[in-house]
């Protein structure tokens, strides 16, 4: 039995009624949209009685859930409501699931990303759903004049077994919403879940199948105009002028102006990262209008110099950030890679004494693996509704970060951030790229332009080409081997434009006694940022990859000879920081092992294996394929995950399949390269996407059984499927594969692709 | 500016807009018909994949001009209820992730399985193709055309 305190998320029990002018936005969407089934419908309640921040009850026993965090296709608006009525004991059948606008007063870390949803939201949802039970249950024991202990719940019911006194939670709300918040409540036990752990489905399945609005970019209003924007060609280039009439007598266009995103003096946060912070509105009649005036507008661009400008820090103090000239190449980014892989880095983590170790070897195994810069490439292009009148404004648009934008907004709009409301709309896809929203900003200043409502909408080339992408990277392995075969020391040193990849602290450090560990990093002016499990994306592949020849060269198999690795650091770690569980992460490579038949393969299929930790899950991958009409095909993938207990297990399933899916395409296709500072790339005709026919035939998502509190989904099967794929190519075709993307060598050896 | 006469969803319906307006935005802005996603522009990637006589066409490249005098079908008009049998296996399986870009796979499915009621796995890469899904949920989506396929 967990008690727990409910002061810790206090704020989480504020009432609506208690703020003045609270602006949430009840939707009701479910009624206007859809038909639920009779099942699932269970009629309007007259009067709904607010419990929480994240539960309302009717009179009827309608229970409508607030699920507090942006949905990006995660599933969270689904399994974060799934806690709260896990808890609250009621009927999944009875619920209504509505998301919650932004909302600081009411609500902790509205904030999508880092796999962190769940993790996070794990014990506030508990004891928020805990907490409104026990007020029931409260409400239900003063009414009867019995003790509450003596009261049970079940499925929305309340009973109070020796008097026989039977109520539904709607019959107790009116009272339960007066009564004080208890200091304390208890948790029910894991065994006893009946919602957690049982799959439901999307509570907006209906809505997508029919074509319902449900993004920012189908929202409309009354009066509402489009805008689009017209974009520097080049990072490294800023708007000179523009010419104006060069648009305005075009069909349905009322006006263009510059838009600047940031004052001088702002200090811009982590989340503020922009491709161009000036760039050129055109305002229309129409999407079509406004994308038609974009091609025709006359403007002059020059280089920008070097700038530079105040970035605030994480604990206060504000520090200066530098925004190299120039105008980028890839083929200079790649020799400039290759210089900085000769050069010692910055020493992160030194264990024993590796460089004497290397000065003995026998025999040295060394590697070098790169991977080029990814756009997100969301299905839904950057866009955002905005009404901005007079000092108060209203956004509407797909964010991962809505707390991180709202005081740039204020910034960028000159008035308070309590005037402006930040509404939460699903979002077609995130990756990532949505934890930067200046497209929020970009909208609300148009509007605020014109003193109406707009949507601003990015065509896919302006999505494409002003990216805040997944840098560049490169990792240079080492192993230092006797004459026995025996692993002596191991070196990493891994960079990138603009950060280094390195994850010091993770597997192999911790299993090897000598173990060098050195960052680099070449300052540029592409934007990047988070990209599905940052730096990991990259590192996991190039560790994985170099771990699988490693075993080969000594004549071990690959699994197992992570294993010994493994326990070594689970008996007798090498250093204290190593952030991982050895044997959570052993776990996932015998139940690979098992679930794959690892140790009985058939002859005709290529297998590759890997395995890696981040956003505190760990997962293990084996990729089977083989060479069908000379053309290889990724036949089954099998993945075994540690991620604690898994709330919506056939959501999860997808999540994972989703991961795996977009981890093959990446180290196939993905690859976005520049000439003078120019995506050379600007839409899918050459942008090369993962499609139908080559995403794997068959895959299958295993979850470790445990009782351990959920940790990341969303990103952790990514990382390592990069390497299972190369691991597998190179038993298909004799061949290592070092560099990303895999397709144009897979071409080399004669395949098609 | 012109006049042009459709019959979307079994509706006639006038729309007063530029001959070389792509339908797309005809009935994103003008009718909104919402359900039909903007994604490339470029017929590259199916999200604004709707039926036009009842062939799977990318409304993103068809100059309203000519879909004047056809049928026209989206999305909001595939079933009156919901309940294709692609949108109920749709559900059955709990295909989507973000959800944008169902509506274009959604609307290739039921233009396959009309033509084709059994389709082999080949058959359905193959017509299945041009539609990217981001989220990567390109098994279930194979898994639900098979469900489809049997109630059909
Ligand atoms: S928007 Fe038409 S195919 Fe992409
Ligand atoms: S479900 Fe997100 S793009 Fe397909």
């Amino acid at each position: 039995m967990t008690t727990v305190n409910t002061k810790m998320n206090r704020r989480s029990f504020l009432k609506a009624s208690a703020l003045a002018g609270g602006g949430m936005m009840l939707s009701f969407a479910w009624l206007a949209g859809c038909k639920p089934t009779e099942e699932e419908m269970m009629g309007l309640p007259k009067e709904w009685f607010e419990l929480n921040s994240y539960i309302k009850i009717g009179e009827n026993g309608a229970v409508t859930l607030y699920s507090p965090n942006p949905e990006f296709g995660s599933n969270v608006k689904t399994s974060m409501p799934m806690i709260l009525a896990e808890e609250l004991d009621t009927d999944w059948k009875h619920v209504f699931v509505e998301q919650a606008d932004f909302y600081p007063e009411r609500f902790d870390r509205q904030f999508t990303g880092g796999s962190q949803g769940i993790r996070q939201g794990w014990t506030p949802l508990r004891t928020a759903g805990a907490t409104a039970r026990a007020m029931l249950v409260s409400a239900a024991a003063q009414s009867w004049n019995v003790p509450a202990s003596e009261i049970t719940t079940n499925a929305g019911q309340i009973e109070h077994k020796a008097s026989g006194n039977k109520a539904h939670y709607g019959e107790m709300a009116s009272l339960a919403a007066t009564l004080e918040v208890p200091e304390e409540v208890t948790l029910k036990e894991i065994k006893n879940f009946n919602i957690i752990g049982t799959s439901k489905k999307n509570v907006d399945g209906q809505k997508i199948i029919t074509g319902k609005p449900l993004f920012a970019i189908d929202h409309k209003v009354e009066g509402m105009k489009y805008a689009a924007l017209v974009m520097p060609p080049a990072f490294g280039m800023q708007l000179k002028s523009f010419d104006k009439s060069s648009v305005m007598g075009m069909s349905g266009i009322i006006d263009a102006f510059p838009i600047s995103l940031f004052k001088e003096d702002y200090a811009r946060n982590f989340f503020d990262t922009t491709t161009f912070p000036e760039v050129v509105a055109i305002v229309g009649n129409s999407t079509w209008e406004v994308m038609q005036a974009k091609k025709n507008l006359t403007a002059e661009w020059e280089k920008a110099p070097e700038t530079t400008f105040p970035m605030a820090g994480r604990g206060g103090g504000t520090s200066t950030a530098v925004v190299p000239a120039g105008l980028e190449n890839t083929n200079r980014h790649k020799a400039r890679m290759a210089e900085y892989i000769q050069k010692p880095g910055n020493v992160v983590r030194r264990d024993g004494d590796p460089e004497g170790m290397f000065n003995k070897a026998a025999k040295v195994l060394e590697r070098t693996y790169t991977a080029p810069f990814l756009a997100h490439n969301t299905m839904e292009p950057m866009n955002c509704f905005a009404n901005v009148k007079g000092d108060k404004a209203i956004i509407y648009g797909p964010t991962q970060a809505p707390e991180f934008i709202s005081g740039t907004i204020a910034q960028a709009l000159g008035i308070p951030k309590e005037n402006i409301q930040i509404n939460l709309a699903r979002m077609g896809g995130g990756f990532g790229r949505r934890a930067y929203s200046h497209h929020m900003t970009e909208a609300a200043l148009i509007s605020q332009k014109i003193q109406a409502p707009v949507k601003m909408v990015y065509t896919r080339e302006d999505d494409m080409s002003a990216g805040v992408y997944r840098p560049t990277y490169s990792a240079t392995y080492r192993a230092a081997l006797d004459e026995n075969n025996n692993l002596l020391a191991f070196h990493v040193k891994a960079g990138g434009i603009p950060e280094t990849p390195l994850h010091a602290n993770r597997f192999p450090a911790g299993a090897i006694d000598h173990y060098l560990a050195e960052a680099w990093d070449i300052p540029s002016n592409i934007t990047i940022g988070a990209f599905r499990a940052p730096r990991s994306n990259f590192i996991a592949g190039a560790e994985q990859s170099f771990l699988d020849e490693l075993a080969e060269e000594m004549g071990k198999d690959p699994i197992e000879f992570r294993l010994e690795l493994l326990k070594r650091a689970e008996t007798n770690p090498v250093g204290e920081r190593n952030d991982y569980e050895p044997k959570r992460y052993a776990g996932v490579l015998e139940l690979v092992r098992d679930k794959s038949n690892w140790t009985s393969q058939q002859s005709n299929v290529s297998r590759g294996v890997s395995a890696y930790f981040c956003h505190n899950s760990y997962v293990a991958e084996v990729v089977d394929t083989v060479i069908k009409d000379n053309q290889p095909v990724v036949e089954s993938v099998y993945a075994a995950v540690d991620c604690g207990i898994v709330v919506n297990p056939d959501a999860a399933r997808n999540m994972g399949e989703g991961a795996i899916v977009d981890g093959i395409g990446n180290a196939f296709f993905g690859e976005l390269t520049f000439e003078n500072g120019a995506p050379t790339k600007r839409n899918f005709d050459k942008y090369r996407m993962i499609r139908h026919k080559e995403a794997p035939k068959k895959i299958e998502v295993h979850f470790v059984e445990n009782n351990e509190d959920p940790t990341g989904l969303g990103e952790p099967l990514f990382p390592p499927v990069f390497a299972a794929l190369a691991n597998s190519l190179y038993k298909a075709t004799g061949k290592r594969y070092y560099e990303q993307p895999f397709a144009p060598q897979l071409e080399m050896e004669n395949l098609k692709m | 500016m012109a006049q042009f006469n459709l019959n979307i969803n079994g509706k006639s319906q006038q729309v007063d807009v530029d001959p070389n307006t792509p339908l797309l935005w005809v009935l994103r802005d003008h009718l909104d018909l919402v359900g039909t996603k903007f994604g490339c522009g470029i017929a590259q990637c199916g999200a604004c994949t709707i039926h036009l006589d009842g062939n799977a066409v990318r409304s993103c490249q068809l100059p309203i001009s000519a879909a004047e005098g056809a049928q026209v079908t989206t999305i909001e008009g595939l079933s009156e209820n919901g309940d294709h049998p692609v949108q109920k296996a749709w559900l059955e399986h709990d295909v989507p992730q973000c959800g944008y870009c169902q509506a274009g796979q959604i609307m290739s499915a039921a233009a396959l399985l009309a033509q084709n009621p059994s389709p082999s796995d080949t058959d359905i890469d193959n017509a299945m193709n041009g539609n990217i899904c981001r989220c990567g949920t390109y098994l279930r989506i194979k898994a639900a055309i098979k469900t489809a396929s049997q109630n059909l």
